[in-house]
């Protein structure tokens, strides 16, 4: 089977101040039709030394970086607990639409009606997709509603009139999870999954007091496996007088299936550059809207959108609100997004889609699990976590095959994460992925694994094909250069 | 990482069930931290310090020791007074990693009491903890 | 649908590798009870063709659907976007890539980022900034953070009461659960943050002042400085208007310990609000207490130059409930959007956007003098300014809007409850002196 991964002409390409040359300048500038009005020169500085480029400079300078980056346009990019999967395009087109790209925030709301009952009908969306009666769209990102979340379960605590001083968090929790808490002033304690990669019932019942908020749970799980015991879990916590959260980042795998809102679950945040396909931009910006159950809905961040008449507005006036999380009202460019995204899917499409991502998971988890360890051997959510066990006899680690996948032209699964295993190589593949891409990866992994038994050597200065090799990146911290 | 037998651990100087070790000179106690330490985080890259003039109780975190992706708190083995930082870390901390018994020192303290000495490890006990 | 590439012999040939008789068998280890039992309640799936038209419809209830006259700012600001800037950003290698983890295909966001912090460096005038935050608020949130945990005895922070109202907003929700304080200082006669009352305060831990204000002014930010080293305090300098560093001193000349900011003038649209780009930045002795992710330069195994995400043991994938913030993803792509934007702008460009930016607003506020309205300051100011409207303003503005398109001003009594009939005015680039005309004309008749 020939592989993705081949050579072809990239260029070279120096930082910008490099091609920099006084005088030129890459932009068009407006005619002046009004006096020129000086300022106190007390108050005016140089001007900032920014480099001197013209359009076509610009061009090609981006264009060439951009050249060395790997993208889900480009080939298959299974990081396990990201949801990586394409990106539609047309989301791109309504998201440009003069009307919601240019409208101002301040613009008040009559003269925003669009944009106002976008955002309530995506609440409307995301609430019947997860259960819960009521949603807010302000968090920029999944930590974001997190940290949203964990304010809304901290304000409902000091409410009932008592504060709470800890919050438990599973050991398969994202690393977000237990900062989030802190950022509360909680204290996180960490609670060991059982043998079969799930929360044990009498593990949480056991560290469940009166002085514990809650509890953070992802599920479908950072081993890609469903918290069986996610009833049972929540009733001890409400037992006891806590809240559960709920990180749902890994949606992408239970749309239709199961809704959190009906499992126990209190507050739930959602990754729309996730499990709503919209662009993750090499880091951003995302959007991480928080669904809760109707206690809590006083305590959603504002401004809030409220439907009166067919009538769209804004409301401030929740005395029991946490605040405000966002300068305006969130990352609505993202929202306009994953909302056609859900438009074009349907409420059928969307469970096909969770099913087809958990097929794929399956089906990598059944194909490879003779190849690489598999920890935890039974039925996968939409990701598997397989382990370097079977090859650290000759010396290759996670890593090396991670960096030796590149060259097949495949983006590396996430690895030495999840934390709960060893060496942690986690596939997540989504639903977008065809049998065909897949069938190839499972190839590239295989052949790797034989080359890590023929020729490690040739695995541990991997990779080859892509513009730099391994990067120093023991003397970047050392010694950090973080500008030119 | 290497095995126990290629690390080296002095006679001359006592160690923590956390992999500090502590060493008496004159009225000042020196603090790093083991071999085995360094081996474990792999290429130290920063090491955070305490000011002089902080005062810690035995076992308190006093500072924290980082390779690109781990942190590692460090726990004073004796109660005292932070008199000296090593310094010549902050451009080198690979010192830790090449020569963690001598020029990879961490801190000097004014012990409180000095027969807290007494409840750390000596060599073959700290030996014998880690061989497990 | 068009997103999914099964066929249904894929389906059987991929159940048959994985055991299960049929697609819901997948989820066998879910128990029943657990499992939904309604269909999904969501509009029928649409055609391409049929989203178009709905998303259209919906766009087209919002006023920005035509070209409008935006004299509004208040912290989202109307500038012209060269073609160049969308073109290049939604370049896939680009816009559908991950955070750049695997950093030897990850070469162009790392470069770009990299360019993008030293760009902002030099813009603000400081030695370090970060590869982005959410926005402007939730960035300064983060920077009271940090002078708060950092101060050791002290738990307060003092805030000028001109910084935007949501930014002040945010920190006080951040910072609820703390225990940490917020004591605002107040405004003085000339619209500018009092000097002489926060000198008044103590146990202060930092203290933040923006420049320009949220009333347009340029505030003394030097005096802040001095203060606070009385005080021994960090100095937080923030603002919302990125461009007007292209003319005014930077923040780093007056000695900002740390800078938060709002970075969408830099080539992003107003997007009702949204992505835009915190920016972050700090002096070289705050590098470890700064949140979020930097790139930083080294080589790779044959010596030659590359980029890798760096200092990462600050961060909550590596130090989850110690980190100095739990912010995972940023706003990246808006990063690279002000990379492009200040590369193809440059030094002479961006001024010259500047200069242009404080003329309009000039003359803007010449001719509303002229036509009745109350100049309320005498200070300097840079693209935005208030005045106090004659009488009936309110119901004039409504209908500028209705029919000239034209949005003159945020009113500002909701912010300010002693403000009433004051409004906020914005100029910029974009805005023709026949539209600021026009307007004279309109109020005054």
């Amino acid at each position: 089977m020939t592989q993705p991964g081949t050579t072809g002409l990239i260029f070279n390409e120096p930082e910008l101040w490099d091609k920099s040359r006084e005088g030129r300048c890459g932009i068009s500038i407006p005619r002046s039709d009004v006096p020129r009005a000086d300022l106190d020169p007390a108050l005016t500085g140089d001007a900032p030394e920014l480099p001197q480029l013209s359009e076509l400079d610009v061009v090609r300078h981006f264009v060439r970086l951009s050249q060395w980056n790997f993208s889900i346009d480009s080939g298959m990019y299974p990081l396990g607990s990201c949801t990586m999967k394409y990106n539609p395009k047309t989301n791109e087109v309504q998201a440009a639409r003069k009307g919601f790209a240019a409208a101002h925030p301040l613009a008040g709301d009559e003269f925003s009606q669009g944009a106002l009952k976008l955002m309530y009908e995506l609440e409307q969306l995301l609430g019947e997709i997860t259960g819960f009666p009521a949603v807010t769209l302000q968090p920029a990102a999944g930590a974001h509603g997190e940290f949203t979340g964990m304010l809304m379960i901290h304000a409902w605590h000091a409410k009932q009139g008592k504060q709470r001083s800890k919050i438990l968090v599973p050991d398969t929790a994202h690393g977000t999870n237990p900062a989030s808490a802190s950022l509360c002033g909680y204290k996180s304690v960490n609670i060991k999954s059982g043998p079969k990669g799930i929360l044990e019932p009498a593990t949480v019942a056991e560290a469940m007091d009166e002085d514990t908020a809650g509890i953070m749970i992802t599920n479908p799980n950072t081993l890609g496996l469903f918290e069986d015991n996610i009833k049972e879990v929540c009733d001890i916590v409400h037992a006891k007088g806590g809240l559960v959260y709920g990180d749902g980042a890994n949606m992408n795998a239970v749309m239709g299936i199961i809704k959190p809102g009906e499992l126990g679950i209190d507050v739930l945040h959602l990754n729309l550059h996730k499990t709503f396909s919209t662009p993750h931009g090499g880091g951003g910006p995302g959007s991480g809207p928080v669904a809760v159950v109707k206690d809590l809905i006083p305590f959603l961040p504002v401004p809030r959108v409220q439907k009166e008449n067919d009538t769209y507005s804004f409301i401030t006036n929740c005395p029991d609100s946490i605040g405000r999380m966002h300068t305006f009202y969130g990352h609505f460019g993202v929202m306009v997004k994953a909302f056609a995204y859900i438009l074009s899917m349907g409420g059928d499409g969307l469970k096909r889609a969770s099913q087809l991502a958990v097929l794929n998971a399956n089906y990598i988890k059944e194909s490879l699990k003779t190849t690489l360890d598999l920890p935890y051997d039974r039925p996968c959510m939409h990701e598997c976590v397989f382990t370097d066990k079977g090859v650290q006899e000759y010396h290759i680690s996670t890593m090396d095959m991670a960096k030796r996948l590149l060259d097949y032209g495949f983006h590396p699964p996430t690895v030495y994460f999840p934390l709960v295993v060893n060496a942690a190589f986690m596939v997540e593949p989504t639903e977008t992925e065809s049998k065909d891409d897949i069938d190839q990866f499972i190839e590239a992994v295989k052949a790797i694994v034989k080359e890590a038994a023929s020729d490690p050597d040739k695995l541990k200065s991997a990779p080859y094909l892509p513009k730099v090799t391994r990067l120093d990146e023991v003397t970047a911290a050392r010694k950090p250069c973080l500008k030119g | 990482m290497k095995s126990i037998e290629e690390l080296n651990f002095p006679s001359d100087v006592k160690y923590t069930d956390d992999h500090e070790w502590a060493k008496v000179e004159g009225d000042l106690v020196s603090v790093g931290i083991s071999d085995y330490a360094q081996d474990q985080l792999g290429e130290i890259v920063f090491v955070e310090m305490p000011e002089i003039g902080d005062s810690f109780g035995q076992g308190d975190e006093f500072g924290s020791v980082e390779s690109v992706k781990a942190v590692s708190e460090i726990f004073l083995p004796i109660s005292g007074e932070i008199v000296e930082v090593n310094s010549e870390l902050e451009d080198a901390p690979e010192l830790v990693n090449t020569d963690c018994y001598n020029k990879g020192w961490l801190v000097k303290i004014k012990p409180q009491d000095l027969s807290e000495m007494d409840s750390l490890k000596d060599q073959a006990a700290y030996l014998e903890m880690l061989k497990g | 649908m068009r997103y999914l590439p099964h066929t249904r012999q894929d389906i059987d040939q991929m159940l048959a590798v994985t055991g299960h008789a049929d697609l819901n068998q997948l989820f066998e280890t879910i128990p029943d009870s657990a499992k939904t039992k309604t269909e999904l309640n969501l509009p029928d799936a649409l055609s391409e063709w049929d989203l178009n038209a709905q998303m259209e419809e919906l766009a087209s209830q919002n006023t920005a659907c035509r070209s409008y006259t935006c004299l509004m700012g208040a912290g989202s600001y109307d500038h012209h976007i060269p073609a160049i800037v969308p073109y290049l950003i939604s370049r896939s290698e680009f816009m559908t890539a991950y955070t750049p983890y695997q950093p030897e295909v990850s070469q162009g966001t790392l470069q770009g980022i990299y360019e993008f912090q030293t760009m902002i460096t030099a813009l603000l005038g400081m030695d370090i900034a970060t590869a982005s935050h959410y926005d402007g608020g939730t960035a300064l949130a983060e920077c009271a953070l940090i002078a708060l945990r950092k101060s050791k005895k002290a738990n307060k922070i003092a805030v000028s009461s001109l910084i935007h109202p949501a930014h002040r907003h945010i920190m006080k929700t951040y910072l609820g659960p703390s225990g940490y304080e917020i004591v605002e200082i107040p405004a003085d006669k000339n619209g500018l943050t009092d000097v002489a009352a926060f000198k008044a305060m103590d146990g202060i831990a930092g203290v933040a002042v923006q420049s320009p204000n949220f009333l347009g002014n340029i505030e003394d930010l030097g005096s802040f400085r001095a203060c606070a080293d009385e005080k021994n305090c960090l100095f937080i300098s923030s603002f919302t208007e990125a461009l007007a560093h292209g003319l005014l001193k930077s923040p780093g000349y007056f000695g900002a310990d740390l800078v938060a900011g709002e970075g969408q003038s830099l080539g992003m649209s107003k997007s009702f609000g949204g992505p835009g780009l915190g920016l972050l930045a700090g002096t070289r002795k705050m590098m470890r207490n700064l949140p979020g992710r930097f790139v930083g330069k080294t080589m790779d195994s044959k010596g030659r130059r590359g980029y890798v995400l760096t200092l990462a043991t600050r961060e909550q994938h590596i130090r989850r409930e110690k980190a100095s913030s739990n912010i995972c993803s940023n706003n990246g792509l808006n990063a690279m959007t002000a990379a492009v934007y200040m590369a193809a702008a440059g030094k002479n460009g961006i001024r010259e956007i500047a200069r242009l930016n404080h003329d309009k607003a000039v003359y803007l506020k010449n001719m509303l003098v002229g036509a009745g309205f109350e100049s309320v300051y005498n200070s300097a100011f840079f693209n935005e300014f208030v005045v106090k409207a004659p009488a009936g303003f309110a119901d004039k503005r409504r209908e500028l809007a209705e029919k000239h398109n034209l949005f003159a001003g945020v009113p500002l009594e909701s912010y300010y409850p002693d403000m009433a009939d004051h409004y906020l005015f914005c100029a910029t680039e974009t805005v023709s002196r026949q539209a600021m005309d026009l307007l004279a004309k309109e109020v005054q008749s």
